[in-house]
């Protein structure tokens, strides 16, 4: 459609909070979500292109939906139309940013599903609904570590947007393509970002070796830990943040068919620490009660 | 236009503002859907199979995408009937919608007791029981493949709950599914619904390994449509009681094939995962889909299928 950048024009970027607004996500959490049919306006490939000149990461670009407000973290469900009988579930996505007109998703292809929306044509139908799921926590005050990894990034795209004092927040980035693949520049604007990217052996190590130390530098000043990645990512931050004592928060990435709580195949087993007794040890949607959750309150 | 159907059972009828129901296990109980539509403007809510105690289901990866289609190994997770009495039915829209309580049990002394419990609830309207959930290795595949289990689950939920409906879901992973219909028809049954989902699994070839670890799954989906359809053309060919079509219906044509085929009424599953307005569209656009095809209620156009030697007859004559 248009040739590869690294970050999506922002303007008109409303901000989500403002200072000394923090039960804003109180009520945010209580926004309803909607299902809408919105036209695609436009995919915009990131990255270098492959052999074939095909591209594998995109922003997809859609209106957006008529959502009183979202929280940072939180999910959408999208099927595009084209999906037909062939492909029935939709895909979860993090929302990654919106402005007062448009909504952004981020995407890596990586399989049927998405390899169809990197084919997604000006004004081809798509159907979202959302905002679903949580959202992760935010303290103005606290020193926050971002962790992702990969397409964990998505997310904090948002995050780091809508921080009252992004000041007070950096990010540490594990990938694994090039740096261009990834939506840095979006968050380069707002706060530091130190990436490491793994493409030979003994660079995992090297990668795990700073997570530590920033988990313990964060766990020092008893800030806060938000991490979003594949598994095994999340499965070394979560026994860090037990290691360290440091109040993490984690974004599952389960596979969804509903992403409305009906379905009970994204679940998760909770630990000891789960808020509600009866739960405890029990298993919990992720598409509701997360995707974002307190590391030690479940099991991976 | 007049869109309402009653299910006349040999005990009891149950009434229905319009023949579209919601699938068990697809739907939650409900409320997680609630965002996207009316529940009261729906048939019926067939909610989440409930049993006497709460049960954790299968293991994870525990459902998986295929073709046109979806196979599940949930297992029946579920919270247990009092916490379905106690938290979920008094939030549901009873009064104004039939709520039906898909059950399932190890044993037909289980059975009738979940029966007896929610045979005091006012806010359940029927009893859909789960004798073909193949999902877990105890009871449900053994019921519903063996037509004299099926109808002794069948008779004791009957005795069990005097004060509902009783529809009886069969499985289609059986050789003759009409003798099985037969079978809980004679056991008492007021209606039967079918089918549940189709044996299956799906296997990852780079990992050699099962997609879903519990190895077998459910099929449904638009997928299994042609075999829905075959089994409530041949269960209506069987019995007298009515008959409540599942498997594959997305849209409010698939749901007329089914009425055309013979069924009282339709069930929406995995389409409401295609999309969550998917069972509320259906039952919003049925009215129009009747008129499109020239009929003003659903008995006109129910069980109206020609065989396949008058189509031929037709045929050769308009050539
Ligand atoms: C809450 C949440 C937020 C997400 N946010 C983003 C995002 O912002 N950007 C992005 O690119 N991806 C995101 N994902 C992952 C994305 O949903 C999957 O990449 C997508 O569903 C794959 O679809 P597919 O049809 O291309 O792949 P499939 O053909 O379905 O599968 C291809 C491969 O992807 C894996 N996969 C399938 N579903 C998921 C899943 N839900 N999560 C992880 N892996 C999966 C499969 O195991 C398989 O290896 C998110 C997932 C969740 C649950
Ligand atoms: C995730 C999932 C969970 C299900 N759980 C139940 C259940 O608890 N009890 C039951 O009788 N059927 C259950 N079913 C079967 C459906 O109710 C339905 O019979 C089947 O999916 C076929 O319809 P469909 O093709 O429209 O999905 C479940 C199906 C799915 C996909
Ligand atoms: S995705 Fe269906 S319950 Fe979470």
């Amino acid at each position: 459609m248009c040739r590869a950048r690294r970050a999506f024009d922002l303007s008109g970027a409303e901000p989500l909070l403002t200072e000394g607004q923090s039960s804003i996500y109180t009520a945010c959490m209580q926004s309803k979500p909607i299902l809408s049919r919105l036209p695609a306006l436009e995919l915009t490939p990131f990255g270098p292109a492959g052999p074939e000149g095909e591209y594998r990461f995109f922003a997809l670009r859609l209106p957006r939906p008529g959502w009183e407000s979202w929280r940072p973290g939180q999910f959408l469900m999208l099927r595009p139309a084209a999906f037909g009988l062939e492909l029935p579930w939709a895909r979860p996505f993090s929302i990654c940013h919106t402005t007062a007109r448009c909504l952004i998703c981020f995407f890596q292809v990586c399989g049927r599903g998405t390899r169809r929306m990197a084919q997604l044509k000006h004004g081809e139908e798509v159907n979202v609904w959302g905002p679903l799921g949580n959202g992760f926590a935010v303290e103005p005050d606290s020193q926050t570590l971002l962790l992702a990894g990969g397409m964990g990034i998505v997310p904090f795209v948002g995050y780091v947007n809508a921080h009252p004092k992004p000041w007070n927040t950096s990010m540490l980035f594990g990938h694994r393509e090039p740096l261009q693949c990834y939506p840095v520049d979006n968050i380069h604007e707002y706060i530091p970002l130190d990436s490491l990217r793994e493409t030979r052996h003994g660079e995992l190590d090297n990668f795990i070796f700073t997570l530590n130390e920033r988990m313990r530098d964060c766990a020092e000043q008893n800030g806060l830990v938000l991490a979003c990645g594949p598994l095994p990512f999340l499965q070394t931050v979560r026994k860090f943040a037990k290691e360290l004592k440091a109040r993490t928060q984690i974004s599952l990435e389960n596979t969804m068919a509903c992403g409305v709580g009906a379905c009970l195949g994204c679940v998760t087993r909770t630990s000891d620490a789960w808020p509600t007794p009866e739960k405890r040890g029990g298993l919990v949607q992720a598409c509701r009660q997360g995707p974002v959750f307190w590391a030690d309150q479940v099991k991976l | 236009m007049d869109i309402s159907v009653t299910l006349r059972g040999q005990t009891h009828d149950l009434a229905l503002k319009n023949p579209v129901l919601t699938a068990s296990g697809t739907f939650g109980c409900g409320l997680e859907f609630a965002p996207y539509g009316d529940l009261k403007s729906l048939g019926g809510i067939v909610v989440k199979g409930i049993s006497l105690l709460p049960r954790e289901g299968n293991p994870c990866p525990r459902v998986v995408e295929t073709a046109a289609g979806m196979l599940n190994a949930v297992g029946l997770q579920n919270d247990g009937v009092e916490d379905f009495c106690a938290h979920k039915l008094p939030s549901l829209p009873w009064r104004d919608t039939p709520i039906i309580a898909n059950i399932y049990a190890a044993s037909a002394d289980e059975f009738a007791d979940l029966a007896a419990r929610l045979n005091v609830e006012d806010g359940v309207a029927a009893l859909e029981i789960n004798v073909s959930c193949p999902n877990v290795a105890k009871g449900g595949v053994l019921f519903g493949q063996d037509p004299t289990l099926a109808a002794a689950v069948t008779s004791a939920v009957r005795k069990a709950a005097p004060r509902k409906h009783v529809m009886v879901k069969l499985s289609p992973n059986v050789t003759d599914i009409a003798l099985m219909a037969k079978s809980v028809e004679e056991a008492g049954a007021d209606s039967v619904s079918c089918i549940n989902t189709l044996l299956g699994m799906a296997v990852d070839l780079r990992l050699r390994r099962p997609k879903l670890a519990n190895v077998l799954g459910g099929l449904s989906g638009p997928a299994i449509k042609p075999v829905a359809l075959r089994c409530v053309w041949q269960i209506v060919q069987a019995v007298h009681i009515p008959v409540v079509g599942v498997g594959g219906i997305v849209n409010a044509h698939d749901a007329l094939e089914f009425i055309l085929a013979g069924a009282h009424a339709v069930q929406i599953g995995s389409g409401n995962f295609m999309r969550p307005d998917c069972a509320f569209a259906v039952a919003a656009q049925l009215s129009a889909a009747c008129e499109e095809i020239g009929i003003t209620s659903m008995e006109e156009l129910r069980g109206t299928l020609q065989n396949g030697s008058a189509l031929q007859c037709k045929h050769t004559a308009t050539a």
